[in-house]
């Protein structure tokens, strides 16, 4: 079976600095896969290389079987590859519905986007609540939930997401991982970053484990999670 | 087509209310009056401002071209409408010029927006790619140099080089500036709000994330920009025929600062704070803070302070105490909008009548 998104011996470097030594790794249709790792490990660099944000110095993201390295960000998404940013990043001073449009903005099937902007609702009743309100007025949660249903409003066959539980608290941490599980149910194929590797490895298919800029494990999400030295390494415990 | 709600039909009364009361007004007080020339300056000044609104408060891109984008226009509209036998008078040092016709004066407005539109495209594409402070000061830059390339003796022919160019179609009744001005604020108006609108606001919030959700940064800021241009270049064609004559030497820096000013009193991201606001502007500075500028004597005290130039430093305080006190302007992002007036008043009549009770 070839895979969905196949990353190669991907290197970028920022200035004298390489941030990826050589990266490669597989996302197959309907998987969740998540890549942890520590500050700095890369991870994020990865998804910007894969959405063309910075230009790999070397190596090839394939997509579809077809070589998108060097294309642009807007076609990537019109591709059906579409990025959560880290630390959520909502437009605002736009309303919730007008964000939820921006997600859509590629996409000509006016009729399917006012049927999309209702599953996003029934995905996150308090943004239907909200449809009016600036963005910038949400609490953290609704920002995260905001923007992974902007995400979803382009109609992506990969959602990638960047630390979605960053700086939340507990129990919306644990609604925002069983949406992205739901999420996935529907058939979107999940490519999930965190610091949060415990949580991550339970909900991911399979995993990857970063550091300083390459692959040094990889596993089912339960091989890694009782791996002894990712115990050690991620999850705090001896 | 969308139903009208009750607050758009009552804008729309509104306005028509407004161009009804400037025709009577035209029949009823002298054509001369202060009070039209206010009313004339003020429309073409809201259109520019709208445009450059358009720019830094909608797309979040800090440009300072203004002036040299109104220079542009105002050219492209007095080279083309002189009539062909005032042009051996205007031109007299440079033998008529080498343009030897002319066009109406609609097609003339248009050209003048195109001409700067033009322009715009062609600085756009290395301009753009710089971010906020350095963008003003090449747009800034642009500007002066378009100032002094216009004065250039070789394009004489053209540009009549630093002399003025004069004679060409100009307009008596403000019933004109105001409908070329509202029709194209109108248009400005429709592009806000249209899915290409949403994505310059996008880029303005956040242009990371905006990226990501596949705008295309730099040919959404080109757009802008070039859109912006075209209206700047109109409003700078109908300065000219508001003016009846132009020069290069006018169109300095200084009046892309007064309209940023006006952008920032009406508020960044507000259409109708900057339409307001243009027209408060240029009523304080033409006419009702004059008297700042003329020496008065009280029987024979002199009035300390009045004296020429005095106006400027009113002003000046006046734009201190702005974005000291008041930095969202008089109408901060927000637009006159009926429709939640008329929420608020039903509120309030509902929460009156429980009260009542």
């Amino acid at each position: 079976m070839s895979s969905l998104l196949e990353i190669r011996d991907l290197k970028v470097n920022y200035g004298g600095i390489e941030a990826l030594k050589g990266v490669s790794f597989d996302v197959n249709e309907g998987e969740i896969v998540t890549l942890i790792g520590a500050n700095g490990a890369g991870k994020s660099t990865t998804l910007r290389a894969i959405m063309s944000v910075v230009s790999p110095a070397s190596g090839t993201v394939s997509y579809e079987g077809k070589d998108i390295t060097h294309a642009a960000t807007h076609d990537i998404v019109q591709r059906g590859i579409v990025l959560v940013p880290e630390g959520r990043r909502v437009f605002p001073n736009l309303t919730v519905l007008e964000n939820l449009r921006i997600g859509a903005y590629l996409r000509e099937d006016k009729d399917a986007i006012e049927h999309d902007i209702e599953h996003v609702y029934s995905l996150f009743p308090r943004l239907n609540e909200r449809h009016w309100q600036q963005a910038g007025t949400l609490s953290g949660g609704e920002q995260q939930m905001l923007a992974v249903g902007r995400a979803l409003m382009a109609k992506p066959r990969v959602i990638m997401m960047d630390e979605p539980s960053l700086g939340l608290a507990p129990l919306v941490v644990k609604d925002i991982f069983s949406i992205i599980r739901r999420i996935n149910d529907d058939g979107v194929t999940v490519l999930l970053i965190e610091q949060n590797a415990n949580a991550a490895l339970k909900i991911a298919d399979r995993g990857y484990v970063l550091q300083t800029g390459s692959v040094t494990m990889t596993g089912t999400g339960m091989e890694l999670l009782n791996d002894d030295s990712i115990k050690e390494a991620y999850l705090g415990k001896k | 087509m969308k139903k009208l709600s009750k607050g758009n039909i009552i804008t729309i009364a509104l306005i028509i209310a407004i161009y009804a009361l400037v025709f009577v007004l035209e029949k009823v007080i002298d054509p001369n009056s202060m009070l039209f020339i206010v009313l004339k300056k003020g429309a073409i000044y809201a259109l520019v401002a709208v445009s450059m609104n358009l720019l830094n408060g909608f797309t979040g891109l800090f440009s300072l071209g203004q002036a040299g984008f109104m220079l542009i226009g105002a050219y492209t509209y007095a080279i083309f409408t002189i009539p062909v036998e005032y042009r051996d008078a205007v031109y007299q040092y440079f033998d008529g010029g080498i343009v030897q016709f002319s066009i109406p004066v609609i097609p003339a407005l248009i050209l003048a927006g195109l001409a700067a539109a033009l322009f715009a495209f062609l600085i756009g594409l290395p301009v753009l790619r710089l971010k906020s402070d350095y963008l003003a000061i090449a747009t800034l830059g642009f500007a002066e140099i378009i100032r002094a390339f216009f004065q250039w003796d070789a394009l004489g022919p053209v540009t009549n080089g630093s002399n003025l160019l004069r004679k060409f179609p100009t307009f008596d009744s403000t019933l004109f500036p105001f409908t070329v001005a509202g029709i194209c604020i109108l248009l400005i108006v429709l592009l806000i709000n249209s899915s290409y609108g949403r994505a310059f606001k996008a880029i303005r919030d956040d242009e990371i994330a905006a990226e990501a959700m596949g705008i295309n940064l730099f040919k959404h800021k080109e757009m802008s920009f070039v859109i912006s241009s075209f209206f700047a270049g109109v409003g700078g064609a109908l300065l000219a025929m508001f003016q009846t004559t132009v020069q290069a030497m006018a169109f300095k820096s200084a009046m892309t600062y007064e309209i940023l000013l006006i952008v920032v009193i009406g508020g960044i991201g507000s259409v109708t704070g900057s339409v307001l606001a243009s027209f408060l502007f240029i009523a304080c500075s033409e006419w009702w803070l004059r008297f700042l500028d003329a020496e008065t004597y009280i029987g024979s005290f002199k009035v300390p302070l009045l004296r020429a130039g005095f106006r400027k430093v009113i002003f000046s305080i006046i734009i201190m105490a702005v974005v000291l006190f008041y930095r969202q302007g008089i109408m901060g992002d927000r637009e006159l909008n009926f429709d939640r007036m008329l929420k608020k008043r039903q509120k309030f009549i509902e929460k009156t009548q429980r009260e009542g009770k």
